[in-house]
């Protein structure tokens, strides 16, 4: 069934800007997060963190913690179980081969970043807690450590993990044609550049935190985490507990953006609350440990090799990128592998050499964030395409036009398909919005302590993880005796509206008003089907497919039980606005609650209709898009202010423009950030983070802002039945090389590494003799 | 969850003195941005505090007899910038505070806890030193004024007594009168950040508006404690208005400043910045004092 636009269509949600169905209370303050939820008598677990970045834990001394009134307990890295686990939030794999690596114990002997978790304190409040967590001394035996990339990949590096020589998580390749021999044509122009990207944190507003409690000899977590089914496997896996023994609980969270794509403390609260005797334990971590101790993004470091024609054609193109794993695997190779996908498919050219690598340091540990990977391929390859633009005397509109990926493009691997002419019309549409074409040629060549320039980027996203991972998504409705609907799924609301556009799609699917949709928003493993929840950007995409099979199935039985009251053939009957109608001639027989109620309480034949089905997703779909952006360096000042930004994006039929828009403004935000001012900084000489904090660490606030300008391109997606696809992280995306290029036109100066802060724009400037 | 071992509620100057004699661990708590943010790093763990937030005598604005402006220390920074008396003779202190966190901050923090504080990069020390800026201390043996410059003793330490608390912060008429200032926070972000370097400089010009009759320059982040620059400061007194005096006095500032460098700055990109700081900053002054350049 494909959700046709028939007559009456406006009565039709999907489209429509209607107000997030938790809007009232998440404005009002009435929403429940985790600690909302969290009993009052709960115990308050703390971590002890190391205060070395590599090396062993000797002995560990607890004796005056315990003796500080109120702590209950405290377990140390020699006490917890041996069950290695992984914490990457992918879907399971049965195959041994295509597991996360499971490197991880609940607390660690052998640390391996500065903050590693080496014991734990439960005590009755947080004072004791604090007090006993300083109180605890650790014998440490130090060794070296290593937080450069590639000085970790050098034979007399440290080592971090025994079974990975020389750091090395993983590294693969592509190989497609000869770059060797094609480079050799004459007349070629070789630009080469190395391209740096930061760490970076999340910085939702919540930081994460869970609690748990046993009941009925089961384990009972409730944690801020964006995939509740997985993390119950993890916490089984952890504890070596039967997964049917955890029952996971999602409620509203304050946003993840990829961090809570992992299992983080879940596990060792829950080894928590087993040891002491399954009081409640609370685990809420501060901002500076979400910093330190849950995820940051990769910095990825990457090198571009370029030989082109005069004229613009790509002939050979060459990538290495060094991806920065910290202590831990997670998420690992996944990121990189993924920017390295882009790279042949952006830019086609015949010749193309490319190899990635993972490499674990002594830094925070890397996973999901926003983008996975694309952020910092995209700050690569769109640098360096304005240096190769710049190199054949073409504007980077024109090189673009020339050599993006082609209408009609296949690629062999994941079978996505560019169905529409994306890139032309995005950069059409930013240009107008930005006058590009003037500004462009009044910026070129100017002289003076201030001035303008207007840059731009594309990226490459694709939606879902399909054919990388297992694609499934679970849905269940339940009619009500009034005619509405609950419905479940497992896919996650994590502040970007997923449960809104669930609704939305349910509606019209079913036939039904939005308000009479009730979207189940909590995920609880023992209730809400399965679904490995959000992620990918894949929500919607993914939803689409088991929401519509699962109307499908429910107004069958809706209809089927019509035909029963009413002894019309199904075949002439339709749900239309909550109705039965006769399609024969539009007479109205009954509403669904005279259906439903007269239905359940029937002495002759009783139904609860319900319907529960899971869709299996074998396609994936493009979803691609620009940034325009102008900008004004003071350059003695070393200052570069933002005038003008858009975002243009082609993410198929758009099922809430708003709530679009939110994302495209969010991500924006986070892209300004990433551009211009974040950047984690480890001490060089111990391997601390030194800016852990919101006052330290430069976020960027809407006082860094200019108005955010967001616009669509609406071209239907031919995989997806609601003709629809990704959009939570693409918005992120292209922002960073968009503002480095329109640098790089103000000034002259190719910026290659971001933040571009005060401080690098001096060490450039001063290079470039602007002073 | 704030450490706290106990709180004490000062209802006036004399019972503030009375409590810290009694207490004489206790830390003064006014606003608290400053304070709980310390204890909650564990810095101030177990402390007691003596709050003086309810001292109303401590708040306001006034002009004295003399042309004395005079800042109760527990004046909070959103009220200076929208104080008339502020904005009419030391509008930049206004702005200097202005710029100080975010909006909650400003409502909450004072401008005796801002300097009380002792560090360097307070948004209001750098133009109070450049208004010549008097600190009035009340303790047991009775009133003592000192300049701001003495008030600093190091980073982190300012000259307060047992049991003595800063009751006021003194403009006199002499500082002011004439004068315009400008001030320029430097800092990586727009808001919600503290100075990576301030620059505060008045300036008064002779009556043709040619020549600088006196100039003064302080800097926060520039030095442990906030500095004035007084080479600088010589080498523009008196010169005429022109963009080469600009030039030179930014230039002297460099035998005044004691940049260094740490993880949030190199001492190279510091000099650079407090450089073109001095010549901006002093270029507006001029030009607000009803100067051309």
């Amino acid at each position: 069934m494909r959700i046709k636009e028939k007559k009456g269509s406006e009565t039709m949600v999907v489209g429509k800007s209607v107000n997030r169905v938790d809007a009232v209370d998440k404005a009002s303050g009435r929403t429940k997060y985790t600690d909302d939820l969290c009993g009052k008598n709960a115990l308050i677990a703390k971590i002890k963190h190391s205060t070395i970045a590599n090396g062993v834990v000797r002995s560990i001394d607890i004796t005056k913690a315990l003796a500080i009134p109120g702590v209950v307990k405290i377990v140390t890295c020699f006490d917890v179980p041996e069950y290695y686990f992984p914490t990457a939030g992918h879907p399971w794999s049965t195959d041994p081969g295509h597991q996360d690596v499971a490197d991880r114990l609940l607390l660690a002997k052998r640390v391996r970043y500065y903050g590693d978790d080496v014991a734990a304190v439960v005590a009755e409040n947080e004072v004791a807690a604090m007090e006993a967590v300083r109180a605890i001394q650790v014998e440490y035996e130090e060794y070296p450590f290593v937080l450069d990339v590639q000085e970790a990949m050098k034979e007399d590096a440290p080592q971090l993990h025994e079974d990975y020589p020389n750091n090395v998580l993983a590294h693969t390749d592509i190989r497609k044609g000869d770059f060797q021999e094609a480079i050799k044509e004459e007349g070629l122009i070789k630009v080469e550049g190395w391209y740096e990207t930061p760490t970076v944190q999340h910085c939702h507003i919540e930081n994460f935190i869970c609690f748990t409690y046993e009941e009925n000899g089961r384990l009972v977590v409730v944690s801020s985490t964006q995939i509740p089914h997985i993390v119950r496997r993890i916490v089984g896996q952890a504890l070596g507990m039967d997964w049917g023994k955890i029952r996971l609980i999602k409620p509203y969270i304050g946003g993840g953006f990829g961090n809570k794509q992992d299992a983080l403390y879940e596990p060792l609260c829950a080894y928590l609350c087993t040891q002491v005797g399954g009081r409640l334990v609370k685990l809420d971590v501060s901002r500076e440990e979400t910093f330190v101790n849950t995820r940051v993004r990769h910095a990825i470091r990457s090198h571009i090799v370029t030989y082109v024609r005069p004229n613009g054609d790509i002939v050979a193109n060459k990538l290495e990128a060094f991806s920065n794993q910290g202590a831990y695997a997670s998420h690992g190779h996944g990121i990189v592998a993924k920017g390295m996908g882009a790279f042949p498919q952006l830019y086609p050219c015949d010749n193309v050499e490319a190899d990635c690598y993972t490499v674990f340091t002594n830094r925070s540990v890397a996973g999901a964030m926003r983008g996975y990977g694309i952020p910092q391929a995209m700050f690569a390859v769109e640098s360096h395409t304005d240096e190769i633009a710049k190199a054949v005397g073409m504007t980077p509109i024109e090189f673009r036009r020339k050599n993006l990926m082609p209408l009609g493009y296949e690629d062999g691997f994941s079978k996505n398909k560019l169905y529409a002419d994306t890139f032309n019309q995005c950069m059409d549409k930013g240009m107008a919005y930005m006058d590009y074409e003037r500004k462009y040629k009044e910026y070129q060549n100017q002289t003076g302590d201030i001035r303008r320039g207007i840059g731009m980027a594309v990226f490459w996203y694709n939606t879902a993880v399909w054919p990388i991972s297992l694609e499934s998504s679970s849905c269940r409705m339940i009619l009500n005796q009034d005619g509405s609907v609950q419905i479940q799924l497992g896919e996650t609301e994590i502040g970007q509206g997923a449960d809104t556009a669930y609704a939305q799609m349910a509606a019209d699917a079913i036939g039904i008003s939005f308000e009479q949709v009730h979207t189940v928003s909590c995920q609880d493993t023992d209730i809400t089907p399965f679904g490995t929840g959000a992620y990918a950007s894949r929500q919607t995409y993914v939803a689409g497919f088991s929401i519509i099979k699962t109307a499908t199935e429910l107004k069958d039985k809706i209809l089927e039980a019509a035909h029963e009251l009413t002894r019309m053939p199904v075949a002439n009957l339709d749900i239309e606005e909550g109705k039965i109608v006769r399609t024969s001639d539009g007479e109205t027989l009954m509403t669904l609650a005279e259906l439903s109620t007269t239905k359940l309480y029937s002495l002759e034949h009783s139904q609860h209709i319900t319907a529960e089905t899971t869709a299996q997703i074998k396609s994936n779909a493009y979803s691609f898009g620009c940034c325009f952006a102008e900008v004004e360096v003071d350059i003695p000042m070393c200052k570069v202010k933002l005038l003008n930004i858009i975002n243009v994006h082609d993410c198929g039929r758009i099922i809430n423009p708003a709530l679009a828009k939110g994302q495209v403004e969010g991500g924006m935000s986070m892209g300004i950030g990433y551009a211009l001012s974040e950047r984690l900084i480890y001490d060089e000489k111990t391997g601390k983070a030194l800016n852990n904090n919101l006052l330290d660490y430069k976020l960027s606030t809407f006082m860094d802002h200019p108005h955010l300008e967001a616009q669509f391109v609406e071209n239907y997606e031919p995989t997806s039945p609601y003709g629809t696809k990704a959009l939570g992280e693409p918005p992120v995306c292209p922002v960073a090389p968009a503002i480095r290029n329109a640098v790089l036109q103000a000034t002259g100066v190719s910026v290659n590494e971001i933040p571009m802060t005060p401080h690098v724009l001096f060490r450039e400037f001063e290079k470039a003799n602007l002073f | 969850m704030y450490d706290m071992k106990a709180l004490y509620e000062a209802k006036s100057v004399e019972d503030t003195i009375a409590l810290l004699q009694k207490h004489p661990e206790a830390q003064i708590i006014a606003g608290g941005s400053d304070v709980l943010v310390q204890m909650r790093e564990g810095k101030r763990a177990g402390a007691e505090l003596v709050s003086i937030y309810g001292i109303d005598a401590l708040r306001g604005v006034t002009m004295e007899e003399d042309g004395m402006i005079r800042i109760g220390s527990l004046t909070s920074f959103s009220h200076i910038t929208k104080d008339p008396i502020i904005q009419k003779y030391i509008n930049v202190l206004g702005e200097a505070v202005d710029m100080v966190g975010g909006p909650q901050i400003r409502n909450i923090g004072t401008i005796g806890g801002n300097t009380c504080n002792g560090v360097t990069s307070a948004d209001s020390a750098s133009t109070l030193h450049a208004w010549d800026a008097i600190v009035e201390l009340t303790g047991p043996e009775g009133i003592r004024k000192l300049p701001i410059k003495e008030f600093y003793l190091k980073a982190g330490v300012v000259d307060l007594r047992p049991a003595e608390i800063q009751t006021a912060i003194l403009i006199p008429k002499e500082a002011y009168e004439g004068y315009k200032g400008h001030y320029i926070k430097y800092a990586m972000r727009n808001a919600m950040d503290i100075a990576t370097t301030g620059c505060s400089v008045n300036v008064k010009l002779s009556e043709d508006k040619k020549t600088m009759e006196d100039v003064r320059i302080a800097y926060g982040v520039a030095g442990p404690v906030p500095m004035r620059a007084p080479s600088a400061e010589a080498v523009a007194k008196g010169q005429t208005v022109t963009t080469e005096h600009v030039e030179a006095f930014g230039k002297a500032v460099l035998t005044d400043i004691k940049a260094r460098t740490s993880w949030r700055a190199t001492k190279e990109f510091r000099e650079h910045i407090a450089v073109e700081l001095a010549k901006r900053a002093l270029t507006e002054a001029i030009r607000l004092a009803g100067g051309e350049i």
